[in-house]
């Protein structure tokens, strides 16, 4: 009797397992839906969530007649990303139709490019716990997006459904397709490659500034095709396509999840079916989607209605010129100038405060400070709101601000977070909080000495045991002295003034 | 004379094109395409290997249009032509199969 | 005030309406209510007319004539009327391309030809019957019946333009349009016995015109004197920023030209390979006779060979069905047109299948079918593949040919008009109809039908196709007017004062 392992999730071989037998090879599809004003082809505005059917025009809704010009900023934003990913822009190229009818497709054809992509052989270098792994790009493509459809009735999915309502705002937005050449070698870390891979991608992109990649809102799709071949073999096995995987998490639960689901079946003897799988946030399982058995036939054909891209070499070094510093390079020049170590800077990186610390050293804080302050009180204060450390009420330059004021001694550590806090809380400027909470530090020597004079005067035991050599016992002196200013002195320059006085 | 296609073929076309055949149709079509593509078939005897295709009538290239918002149709022109819709979207029967 | 109406406005030319409106001596109502009444009279039997709004039409008129009465400076064809074809998207009248799929569509946006015909001035009369999507050469095609040829109400107006060609043959407009993909202008102005241009691929702008095969699609004037050709070729054409392949350059001097009308010293290439075997005799002798009318007026003729034409027909029945394949796919009862058998219970794809197997005609389904199999995974090469490099071929002839002579000739469709019926079912048989003209739409480069008189054996017209190089339209009017003065004279009048009252 043979089992069926590919039901149900209970078909898994562990991890260890599957790893001891299998070499996984991945290959991932991203699609990136760029942010210009406006779409691909058309001038309808491309901003999410306008009420539905309000961007939309003949063009992007597909109507008899209607015709496509290409968005030159569009070109412009995948030459971009095409150059950042060490690609060979072509010469000459041209769209073609992808011809599959779709409800969610306007005109059951999709604008792509087939053969003749605008962007060639390219990599892009991801590293996972301290390797570096080369993920050669195939190719970058330019094409259109689909509408979005709103099922109705059933569970509100797309099967079981009794119909389906769509929306074309989103038809027709530029989308740039991104697809890896196989990625082998990965061996156990191929989950976090995968990752790292898109993490990569995402910084990128948003570092070109040409789209803001946020995969919750789907400007972000990922596509991860996985297929097992027995260790030592050179024979790639049968790869299965899975789709819309939309988080950075999920990219690395699915790839796991499809590679110990693969070793299972094949471990029972069975075969992979060449297949689309969806990919399921709540179970972090991957369940079949349609088989490609009836193989598809796009009848991709240039499509004639656009006349052939043939980027001219000047715009191409323009374009290169224009690059800013990209996300690697950048790395290695803040670890170098900040002196961290690669954790740290990960975890800076992980905390989306590189942005956030790079200009607050530029406002002037030494970057040690400056990363103390993001990565400690503010990553606190942005958790327990649940925000992005990017939302949070504070502008870097108030950051530096606060720093300077610590570093003139006008300010300590816990008079500093209050600052914070008053900012946080939209009572004003640095400056202004200080003033109103009148946070100054007590600073000034005349009025320490009296204060320290008072304490010394009212804590008799404590002031003999200092004078008798026990130093330990200044500390509940400078206690009395912080709880005496309310904690707006310099405890340091307290303690010294109090073990002056003690040992004259 | 072998038929240049087959029965079967035209059915799978028609499935391709969305084309609900009847089995009268499909006869009558498998019949008079095998006749259209035997004639056009003829465009193998002149061509070889070294003759670029052409697949736009001139040579033009790089077209583009500047990155600016043009006016949308309203909704309602939008929706003026649909045979039904619903909350300001389009409404389809179910759909059956997963996109592409 | 009121004026006897001339009874003879809708004999006159679009050049001559134009001036006796500017001249003050008539109305644009008066003359847009001539043609409706004509078009009362006649089209029960002609049938050119898919859609005519009377108030729709004087009210444009009416406007016109308050523009004029207030000293605007308007157009040289300002309160001429004219017949649209159903191919072009007009916003206030349906647009169904003789389609049962798109019957009573109304688009929401104007074709840039349409808006160019309003910013004209023109009097839009109606839209005309055609071919389904464009796809035929008689009207046979539109599901809503055929037109018929005034000279003959047996026999097809050509097609896909036929209603088109049979309004301006029939006195309903002096002028209309058309589009050609691969003779469709032409053919049909041929056998009508009127003029018909194909003007070059990207001279006039596709935006708004419903797709047949969106790299062979041309819209073009169709008028009786070569005159008013040029005159509507003139008003249309030109850049759209809006059409991609539309040709950034002015618009040759396509009026001049038709004044101009002078062939001394023209160099006239004759295609061997458009004559011969399979013409009706009729056709030859006509076609031959125009040849030596030109040779009379100082051109120097000279035989020239094109030997890849024989190959354009099956080029263009592979390239064309393989476009409308996919621009037809849009039609699928989701967005707008006719949808069926949606009973809530059948899926998307199922009624998108049966909509379109009921709201596609046979020509139709035959091309989406051919074109769906010449794409298909294992045949493009064979098929899509080999007919584009059949278009290379076809490219380099015309530039070989155009290397040695300025025009090129050909009759414009190999006989005259055929009767109803005769080729319904026989595809192979109606396809040869486009056997001339193809070529210069593959090319892309700019070819017109001037009549040249009427074939001995059905005293039906013939059209005499005149090609030019691409961007050379102007040529086109150059030759066609010295022609159409010539066999005037010759005539004493137009070939039209021969056919049959209606």
């Amino acid at each position: 009797m043979t089992t069926n392992a590919t039901a149900g999730t209970s078909g898994l071989m562990p991890y260890e397992a599957a790893m001891a037998t299998y070499e996984p090879v991945l290959g991932m599809e991203t699609h990136i839906e760029l942010g210009t004003a406006t779409k691909m082809f058309c001038g309808c505005p491309t901003g999410f969530g306008a009420p539905p059917n309000s961007q939309v025009c003949p063009v992007c809704l597909g109507l008899p007649g209607s015709l496509p010009v290409t968005n030159r900023a569009a070109i412009e934003g995948i030459m971009k990303i095409g150059l950042a990913l060490n690609c060979t822009i072509v010469e000459w190229c041209r769209f073609a139709r992808k011809n599959y009818f779709y409800p969610d497709m306007p005109k059951n054809f999709q604008i792509s490019q087939y053969d003749e992509p605008l962007c060639v052989d390219g990599y892009l270098d991801v590293a996972v716990d301290g390797t570096t792994y080369r993920i050669e790009i195939e190719r970058v493509h330019m094409e259109e997006d689909t509408g979005k459809s709103l099922h109705v009735g059933g569970s509100g999915r797309i099967h079981g459904a009794d119909y389906s309502l769509v929306d074309y705002n989103r038809a027709g937005i530029p989308l740039v397709e991104i697809v890896t050449k196989p990625i082998v070698g990965t061996r156990d870390n191929g989950p976090q490659v995968a990752r790292a891979y898109v993490t990569e991608l995402r910084e990128l992109v948003r570092a070109l500034d040409v789209s803001d990649v946020r995969m919750e809102e789907g400007s972000l799709r990922c596509d991860v095709n996985v297929s097992l071949m027995p260790l030592g073999s050179a024979e790639w096995g049968t790869r299965t396509e899975t789709k819309n995987v939309n988080s950075l998490r999920s990219v690395e639960r699915a790839v796991r999840h499809e590679i110990q689901r693969q070793a299972a079946v094949l471990a029972a003897g069975g075969k992979i079916v060449q297949e689309t799988r969806h990919f399921h946030e709540e179970t972090g399982a991957t369940t079949s989607g349609r088989s490609k058995e009836e193989a598809q036939d796009y009848r991709y054909f240039p499509e004639p209605d656009l006349v052939p891209l043939a980027p001219e070499r000047d715009w191409v070094e323009r374009l290169r010129a224009t690059l800013p510093e990209l996300p690697a390079a950048r790395r290695a020049r803040v670890r170098a100038e900040w002196g961290l170590s690669d954790k740290e800077l990960q975890d800076v990186v992980n905390a989306g405060a590189l942005d956030l610390i790079e200009q607050t050293v530029a406002a002037g804080a030494e970057p040690a400070a400056a990363r103390k302050w993001w990565m400690n009180e503010l990553s606190r204060r942005a958790t327990e709101q649940g925000v992005e450390l990017v939302a949070l009420p504070i502008t870097p330059a108030a950051v530096a601000r606060i720093q300077e004021m610590v570093a003139a001694g006008e300010l300590n550590d816990k008079l500093a977070r209050q600052v914070f806090e008053g900012v946080l809380a939209g009572e004003g400027t640095p400056d202004a909080v200080v003033a109103a909470r009148g946070l100054k530090i007590v600073s000034d020597a005349g009025e320490l000495e009296a204060i320290v004079d008072q304490v010394i005067a009212g804590n008799p035991d404590a002031a003999a045991k200092v004078r008798g050599g026990k130093v330990a016992a200044a500390g509940a002196l400078v206690g009395a002295v912080m709880k005496a200013t309310r904690g707006q002195a310099d405890a340091a320059r307290a303690r010294q003034l109090i073990l002056d006085k003690l040992s004259g | 004379m072998t038929m240049s296609i087959t029965r079967d073929e035209v059915a799978h076309l028609a499935r391709l094109a969305r084309l609900a055949l009847g089995e009268d149709e499909l006869d009558h079509l498998a019949a008079q395409l095998d006749v259209i593509i035997s004639a056009v078939a003829r465009v193998q005897e002149v061509t070889a290997e070294d003759i670029p295709p052409t697949s736009h009538a001139l040579p033009l290239t790089n077209v583009f249009r500047p990155d600016e918002v043009r006016p949308c149709l309203t909704p309602e022109q939008a929706l003026s032509g649909a045979p039904a819709a619903e909350e300001q979207r389009f409404r389809v029967p179910r759909i059956l199969e997963d996109p592409s | 005030m009121s004026r006897e109406r001339d009874p003879d406005l809708v004999r006159r030319t679009a050049a001559e309406l134009a001036e006796l409106m500017a001249a003050g001596e008539a109305s644009a109502v008066e003359v847009a209510e001539a043609h409706l009444d004509r078009i009362a009279t006649v089209d029960g039997a002609v049938k050119a007319f898919l859609h005519v709004d009377r108030e729709l039409v004087l009210e444009q008129a009416r406007r016109i004539d308050a523009r004029r009465a207030a000293g605007e400076r308007l157009g040289p064809l300002a309160g001429v009327p004219i017949a649209h074809k159903d191919v072009f998207t007009t916003a206030d009248m349906p647009t169904t391309c003789g389609s049962k799929i798109l019957e009573g569509w109304r688009p929401p946006y104007d074709a840039t030809v349409t808006a160019r015909l309003r910013a004209a001035g023109l009097v839009i009369l109606g839209k005309t019957n055609m071919d389904e999507f464009a796809m035929g050469s008689s009207t046979e095609n539109s599901a809503f019946g055929p037109s018929r040829n005034p000279w003959d109400q047996s026999r097809v107006p050509g097609g896909s333009s036929g209603g088109s060609s049979a309004a301006v043959a029939a006195y309903e407009a002096p002028l209309s349009t058309g589009t050609d993909t691969g003779g469709s202008i032409r053919q049909p102005a041929a056998v009508t016995g009127i003029v018909g241009t194909k003007p070059t691929y990207g001279g006039s702008s596709r935006y708004g015109v419903v797709a047949f095969a969106s790299s062979l699609d041309t819209p073009g004037p169709l008028a009786r004197t070569v005159l008013d050709a040029a005159l509507l070729h003139e008003a249309f054409s030109g850049h759209d920023p809006c059409d991609s392949t539309s040709i950034d350059a002015p618009v040759p001097p396509v009026v001049e030209a038709a004044r101009r009308a002078d062939v001394a010293g023209l160099r006239v290439g004759v295609v061997k390979e458009l004559s011969g075997e399979g013409y009706q005799p009729g056709v030859l002798n006509r076609y031959r006779e125009a040849v030596d009318v030109l040779e009379s007026l100082g051109a120097k003729i000279a035989e020239v060979s094109c030997p890849h034409f024989a190959y354009a027909l099956p080029a263009y029945y592979l390239i064309a069905p393989s476009e409308c394949s996919s621009n037809l796919a849009r039609f699928d009862a989701m967005r707008y047109g006719l949808r069926v058998g949606d009973d809530g219970n059948r899926s998307a794809a199922d009624v998108m299948s049966l909509t379109r197997a009921e709201g596609f005609g046979p020509e139709v389904k035959r091309r989406i079918m051919l074109g769906t199999y010449a794409l298909s995974s294992g045949y493009y090469d064979a098929y899509y593949g080999k007919a584009q490099q059949v278009r290379t071929l076809i490219n380099r002839d015309f530039d070989a040919a155009f290397e040695q002579v300025d025009v090129l000739v050909s009759p414009t469709t190999p006989t005259t008009a055929f009767p109803i019926g005769e080729r319904v079912d026989d595809p192979m048989a109606m396809y040869l109809a486009d056997l001339c003209t193809i070529p210069s739409d593959l090319a892309g480069n700019a070819a017109i039908s001037v009549p040249c008189g009427l074939a001995d054996e059905d005293g039906l017209p013939v059209g005499l196709q005149i090609m030019a190089p691409v961007l050379a339209d102007d040529r086109l009017y150059r030759v066609g007017a010295a022609v159409e003065a010539a066999l005037h004279d010759r005539w004493g009048g137009p070939l039209l004062k021969e056919a049959p009252e209606l």
